[in-house]
């Protein structure tokens, strides 16, 4: 078991296969589109956004300078808050949990005779809860917009001249 | 890139097929598992792999930043304009039950729109992102066909 790594290139490598398991986790839970994002964003598109970053950063973690205890007191009081959460779900799979009881019925129901459509996740994004997915649309055009401004000027002067450096 | 050749004829066999998978995940999103989320990261995919493959500065001739910043901003008022759209005609913000005289196929229309809008904006996103965060690399990728 790897506890911690200080390689970002295996770091990175693990993530996309953990991001690969728990597509297939997904799978496993019925939750076929989350899975089919899982796969596509977080073990293909992002493994490699992740390469790109390290190529500009460099490979290996710098060793800190002095050790302090503080991150892992953080660490472990946030995992205890996020366990003590857990314990408080309602059981797997339960029908009368929150999240089956108040939209959702009406969501299942109307697809059918108000979209007519038999995916009810496409529903759900696109039309019922059409805001949600306006707003992430523009989170990603923001990120977009935002990684263009930092990094752009990198780009700007190699493409003007491409023919310069043929030699 | 000269030698290589399995590489690059595989990529090349493989390309079409992968963008021919993105369209069908973005048009058959409302039947079966997908939608514009997804088939604009795998459409993005395809092009990263023609990157990877051909080196960036061919991918910046084929999808240069500027036509992809464009994109971003048109998959996103395309989306803002749909909503409008239902405005205009006489019902609420993203209403799509308007946009046709059959309600549900109006819904029709305005999902087919928004992920058609979404998957534009997530694909030249994506690709604006690979470009920026590979852009050291162009100087010595462009001239090595």
């Amino acid at each position: 078991m790897i506890i911690r790594l200080q390689n970002l290139l295996s770091v990175v490598m693990l993530s996309g296969v953990f991001s690969l398991l728990s597509a297939g986790m997904f799978v496993t839970l019925d939750a076929v589109d989350v899975a089919f994002t899982e796969a596509a964003v977080g073990a293909g598109l992002t493994t490699i956004l992740f390469l790109g970053a390290l190529a500009l950063t460099g490979s290996a973690e710098k060793a800190p300078r002095q050790r302090s205890p503080l991150p892992l007191i953080v660490m472990a009081v946030l995992a205890a808050i996020l366990i003590y959460g857990v314990i408080g779900l309602p059981p797997f799979g339960s029908a009368d949990a929150p999240a089956h009881r108040y939209v959702m019925p009406e969501y299942i129901s109307g697809t059918q005779t108000q979209i007519g459509i038999p995916n009810i996740v496409s529903a759900v994004l696109a039309s019922y809860r059409g805001f949600d997915t306006l707003g992430e649309t523009g989170v990603i055009f923001t990120a977009g917009i935002g990684v263009i401004l930092l990094l752009r000027r990198r780009l700007a002067p190699r493409v003007s001249p491409p023919e310069d450096d043929a030699g | 890139m000269k030698h290589h050749i399995i590489l690059r004829i595989g990529a090349k066999l493989l390309i079409p097929l992968i963008m021919l998978l993105a369209l069908y995940v973005q048009f058959h999103g409302d039947y079966g598992p997908g939608g514009g989320f997804q088939a604009g990261v795998i459409f993005a995919s395809a092009f990263i792999l023609y990157g990877l493959v051909f080196g960036l500065g061919e991918l910046r001739r084929v999808a240069p930043l500027p036509i992809l910043m464009k994109l971003m901003a048109a998959g996103w008022l395309i989306y803002i304009g749909t909503g409008y759209l239902g405005l205009a005609l006489g019902g609420m913000y993203l209403d799509y039950n308007i946009l046709s005289s059959d309600p549900v196929a109006g819904q029709h229309l305005g999902i087919f729109l928004i992920e058609l809008a979404v998957g534009i904006t997530v694909a030249s996103t994506m690709l604006a992102i690979y470009q920026c965060f590979n852009a050291h690399q162009s100087g010595e990728m462009t001239e090595n066909e």
